[in-house]
């Protein structure tokens, strides 16, 4: 066990460094820090402001390597951008953003709190619809039952997320007029008002290939051989589906979904933008488009930080959920 | 013989094909009589397996038991039951052992609640006393360590005690009739015996009558009272124990009492009579043996055999038998 978690974090500090490492990189591949000081201070801005600008934020360094500092001294390295960027990300000082000038910090105070009340809901329900409806068509398959919600599966893989947002906003927010079409408020009264439309579109989205998944896992279940002992003990449908092929199926499902668990706090970027929720999903499609350096490379590492949180916990519960299981 | 526990009539069970249902078993006739051990043999793939599933009634979708088969039990026909009722029946009055103890048991619930759910679906007993009935019965079926082996999962034990689990879980509601499909088929050859004994012994105290599958005519010998020989989706041969031991009336049968000794290793393939058992849907017009027949004439190939009755307790379906050709020896 000991061995394993050290093994895991070793494997999870180089991922986090090949991530950071890759992120510069690219990021520099196809922007560079002028770019970035000029989005910040506008294109009609001084000159005098835009120098000012790169000194305070650090940008008037070079990249990879400061040749004001000779060959033997360590700062031909160190004062560098590269450098300046682990030191940020590792010592978790993330800095004000390139846009705005707030600290990032902060901004993720203030995101992360209406991004799990969007990713958290939809998480939970998406889970128990999908679980119960998949356990239900397995039940009844290769029936009409079945072959029928194969179709609507099918259809509603085919149509892509934005178009249920479009038409989501449409026909229960203008249409109905149910709920706000986007927009959100902290109080917990009006929230689930604002909220009900992007989780309910979340769902119709993630519905079709989530069934078709569970469906697939329940349906070898029922073909296993433990399954016929069940039935030859004189178990009924429903204890044996509940009790037996649920348990088992279990296995597979949650060691797929609690992958997802540590990302429900960067939030959903189509979603949070398209609903006006101000989430951390909205901070990073904005970031994107403001060329945010800071506050993006934050996200970034955050989330690569999520995904190894995210593998961890998807073996602990593998090893929690079948005892044949063990970490090593 | 006296009037019997369970008796098959008519029993055709399909599967969908190509073009039309593929029969895979095909008017069984079987009957057991309260106490009595059958043995069914036959190779591979004649079916053996899916006429036990259709006894129980495991048989689901897309396969289908046919209209006009018949499974008397205590002399109702189980095939006609509501579903609800016929769980009553399932696992209580009638148990059954699978071919493959390594994946019969559920992989996540450890062995003792396994049995203990055979018993509680049946009777209103506590949990606690349920669970010291699966003591006494791992004890009796010879588990060691019965107290700690309930809690252990089915991945820690051997495919031996996997097998004691499964024959104690069946045994749990002394049921008048054990199904066994190849108990011992995937053990090794030194706890074959001891798996062997233990059922004849369980049976015979609780007195159930056992329907034995087999591909090996040794277990035969040992266990059983008569013998039913199964041959692409038919029975071809009834009797006696004494009758198939000591005058099997069927090429068939004849060939499978040759190869004893050789049976013994896996797969039950036959190396005296050349080739396999056709496949369901590939079954030969006439008598479907007369591909692998040593006696074949002309009539076995376009004429199907009748059954014929050679004595009181012995039937057979055979050409041969009707005198249509001259005496093979
Ligand atoms: N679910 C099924 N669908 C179609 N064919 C099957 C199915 N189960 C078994 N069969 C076929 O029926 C034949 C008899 O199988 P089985 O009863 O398992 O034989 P045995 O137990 O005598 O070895 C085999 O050829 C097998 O391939
Ligand atoms: S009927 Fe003909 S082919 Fe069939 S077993 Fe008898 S002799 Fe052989
Ligand atoms: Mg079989």
């Amino acid at each position: 066990m000991a061995a394993y978690l050290v093994r895991r974090l070793v494997y999870g500090a180089f991922t986090v460094l090949g991530v950071l490492l890759l992120l510069f990189v690219l990021f520099f591949t196809v922007t560079d820090p002028d770019d970035i000081a000029r989005k910040a201070v506008g294109d009609r801005a001084k000159a005098e402001v835009y120098v000012q600008w790169k000194k305070n934020h650090g940008y008037d360094r070079p990249l990879f390597v400061n040749s004001e500092h000779g060959v033997a001294d360590t700062k031909r390295y160190t004062d560098t951008l590269l450098f300046e960027h682990f030191r940020r990300m590792l010592t978790f000082d993330f800095g004000r953003s390139d846009a705005d000038g707030t600290p990032i910090a902060k901004r993720l105070r203030e995101g992360a709190g209406p991004s799990l009340s969007l990713t958290v809901p939809l998480f939970v329900l998406g889970l128990l619809v999908g679980v119960v409806v998949s356990l239900f068509v397995a039940f009844f398959r290769e029936t009409y039952i079945d072959r029928s919600m194969l179709v609507v599966c099918m259809l509603a893989m085919s149509i892509a997320g934005l178009l249920y947002i479009i038409g989501g906003q449409f026909l229960v927010g203008t249409l109905l007029r149910w709920f706000p079409i986007s927009g959100f408020d902290p109080d917990p009264a009006v929230t689930a008002r604002f909220l009900a439309l992007p989780v309910l579109v979340g769902l119709v989205s993630g519905f079709g290939a989530d069934v078709r998944l569970y469906r697939t896992v329940f349906i070898e279940e029922m073909n296993r051989d433990y399954v016929r002992t069940a039935r030859a003990k004189g178990a009924g449908d429903a204890r044996i589906m509940v009790r037996h092929v649920l348990r088992n199926a279990l296995i597979p499902i949650l060691t797929n979904v609690v992958l997802a668990i540590p990302f429900l706090f960067t939030g959903a970027l189509l979603l949070e933008s398209f609903f006006g929720i101000p989430g951390l999903g909205s901070l990073t499609v904005e970031a994107i488009q403001s060329n945010d350096f800071a506050t993006l490379r934050t996200m970034v590492f955050l989330g690569a930080l999520l995904f190894i949180a995210g593998q961890l916990l998807t073996d602990i519960s593998y090893a929690l959920a079948d005892p044949r299981v063990r970490l090593s | 013989m006296s009037t019997p526990l369970l008796s098959v009539e008519q029993l055709t069970v399909s599967a969908p094909g190509a073009a039309e249902r593929v029969r895979i078993i095909d008017g069984i006739g079987l009957a057991v009589s309260p106490g009595e051990t059958l043995a069914l043999v036959g190779e591979s793939g004649c079916g053996k397996s899916m006429t036990a599933l259709a006894i129980m009634r495991l048989v689901s979708p897309p396969l289908r038991i046919h209209a006009g088969s018949r499974v008397l039990f205590e002399g109702r026909d189980i095939l006609a039951l509501p579903a609800t009722e016929m769980r009553t029946v399932r696992g209580a009055q009638m148990a059954m052992i699978f071919q493959e103890p390594m994946t019969s048991l559920n992989p996540v619930t450890r062995v003792g609640a396994q049995v203990q759910e055979a018993i509680t679906l049946h009777s209103d007993v506590s949990p606690f006393a349920a669970r010291m009935q699966v003591i006494d019965l791992f004890e009796m079926v010879g588990i060691p360590d019965p107290h700690k082996r309930i809690d252990a999962y089915p991945h820690q034990l051997s495919g031996g005690l996997k097998q004691r689990v499964m024959i104690a879980m069946a045994m749990a509601l002394k049921p008048r009739l054990l199904i066994a499909d190849e108990p011992t088929t995937a053990l090794d050859a030194t706890i074959r015996a001891q798996i062997l004994d233990l059922i004849r012994n369980l049976t015979a105290n609780t007195g159930t009558a056992v329907l034995l599958i087999t591909h090996d005519f040794g277990v035969v010998n040992e266990l059983a009272d008569r013998v039913a020989v199964m041959y692409a989706g038919q029975i071809v041969e009834e009797g006696t124990r004494e009758d198939l031991l000591a005058r099997p009336k069927h090429p068939y049968a004849q060939g499978l009492l040759k190869s004893i000794p050789r049976a013994e290793q896996r797969g039950g393939r036959l190396e005296e009579i050349q080739g396999v058992v056709p496949r369901p849907g590939q079954w030969p017009e006439g008598c479907r043996f007369h591909t692998r027949c040593p006696y074949v004439f002309d009539d076995c190939v376009f004429e199907p055999p009748a059954r014929t009755i050679v004595s009181a307790t012995q039937a057979a379906r055979c050409h041969l038998l009707t005198g249509k050709a001259l005496d093979p020896a």
